[in-house]
């Protein structure tokens, strides 16, 4: 195995570039290192300019996420060799807009997600005294897989439907309005209806798939839509169909 | 802050196989719609009398009409696998408690479709 490799950094300065510029730095390749240890190389070593962002550097923080040959990743769990010999490509998510280098902007997800109001909502709250909402195994199982995410960003960056259409709420916000609505201490599914069944919700979406692809926490948020889009549809059809009593 | 903004390439929906899927699959609906006016064009023709009708299939084997049938059948078989594809993602059945695996929902969609297909073509050829 050779012992270094390229990697190819989607360089952007604001201050000096009108779109970004593919820089090559050549780093050590090691059996045990990711593409954001080969990154925090280049900072250390090479190139002090170089900005990205990363905090955990174990796929909890979803901070690292980039795009690595063509492809959204967190880079913290994307290894080097399993790209040998090279070079690799490595540039900012798609879809968002750039900051610099390597940083996107995802404000858009900041201010879609509180949108969909992802807490848990309660028509009237017991009194503290008597102890926690009690949830069974069942019950957790019902929305534990959408409770994984981690915001990172990967599914929207994966999602032509959000390039195309930005103001689609997106993959992750929906997933995340699901992890709320299937919870069986939520009573709020009513209030993150209209949000939700709205032309900017689920009915933007087209089942391309490719989130849950991206997505590294097993999330499935394609599969969160299409099942809010049943829950919808059957709600609607009831609505049309029966007297408001008997819903 | 002046951002960069990517701008989305022509030919975006080329990059992978799973994009140029969704744009067919979006194409599909024209073809969808077509069956639609072709249906409702024969039964028309059907009501208009038998002279209307005997027409209609006459202009029914044009090569050109059945070009653009087998075509939009294509596409219909594309929506339909495609869209049975998706149902056992959107339907979450519990039978005692206990969630049905989704391929056997799949399995059934394609049963049912089978299913209709065989009395369709029993009406039909009977
Ligand atoms: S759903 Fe998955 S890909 Fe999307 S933000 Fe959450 S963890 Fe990341
Ligand atoms: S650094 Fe936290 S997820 Fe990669």
């Amino acid at each position: 195995m050779a012992d270094r490799i390229t990697l190819e950094v989607a360089r952007f300065r604001p201050e000096l570039d009108t779109e970004p510029v593919l820089q090559s730095y050549e780093v050590p390749l090691r059996e045990h290192w990711a593409v954001l240890d080969g990154l925090s190389y280049i900072k250390d070593h090479l190139d002090g300019t170089l900005s990205f962002r990363w905090s955990c550097r174990m796929g909890i923080c979803g901070s690292c996420g980039m795009t690595v040959n063509g492809d959204p990743q967190l880079t913290c769990a994307t290894f080097l060799t399993d790209y040998a010999p090279g070079p690799i490509r490595i540039e900012p998510l798609r879809n968002f807009p750039v900051v610099r280098d390597l940083i996107v902007d995802i404000d858009d997800f900041m201010a879609k997600l509180p949108t969909v109001k992802p807490w848990l909502i309660r028509d009237v709250h017991s009194p503290i005294e008597e102890g926690e909402y009690l949830q069974t195994p069942d019950e957790l199982d019902e929305y534990k897989q959408y409770s994984m995410c981690i915001n990172c960003m990967l599914c929207y960056s994966a999602c032509p439907v959000y390039a195309l259409e930005p103001t689609f709420i997106g993959p992750a916000a929906i997933a995340l309005a699901q992890r709320y609505n299937l919870d069986s201490r939520d009573e709020g599914a009513s209030e993150r209806a209209e949000v939700l069944a709205s032309p900017e919700g689920i009915w933007s979406c087209t089942f391309v798939g490719e989130c849950s692809a991206a997505c590294p926490k097993g999330v499935d948020p394609a599969g969160a839509i299409q099942r809010y889009k049943l829950t919808a549809a059957t709600k609607s059809i009831k609505d049309l169909l029966m007297p408001r009593s008997a819903r | 802050m002046t951002a960069y903004h990517r701008p989305i390439p022509i030919l975006w929906w080329t990059e992978r196989w799973s994009y140029l899927l969704f744009v067919l699959r979006e194409l599909s609906s024209v073809f969808v719609a077509w069956f639609v006016v072709y249906l409702l064009l024969l039964i028309n023709a059907i009501s208009d009398g038998p002279a209307a009708y005997d027409e209609f299939v006459e202009r029914s084997g044009h090569w050109w009409v059945v070009a653009i049938n087998v075509i939009a059948l294509l596409f219909v078989l594309l929506h339909t696998v495609t869209w049975f594809g998706l149902a056992p993602k959107a339907m979450v059945v519990k039978l005692q408690g206990r969630r049905v695996p989704p391929r056997a929902i799949l399995a059934a969609h394609y049963a049912a479709w089978l299913l209709l297909s065989a009395i369709t073509a029993w009406v039909i050829l009977r």
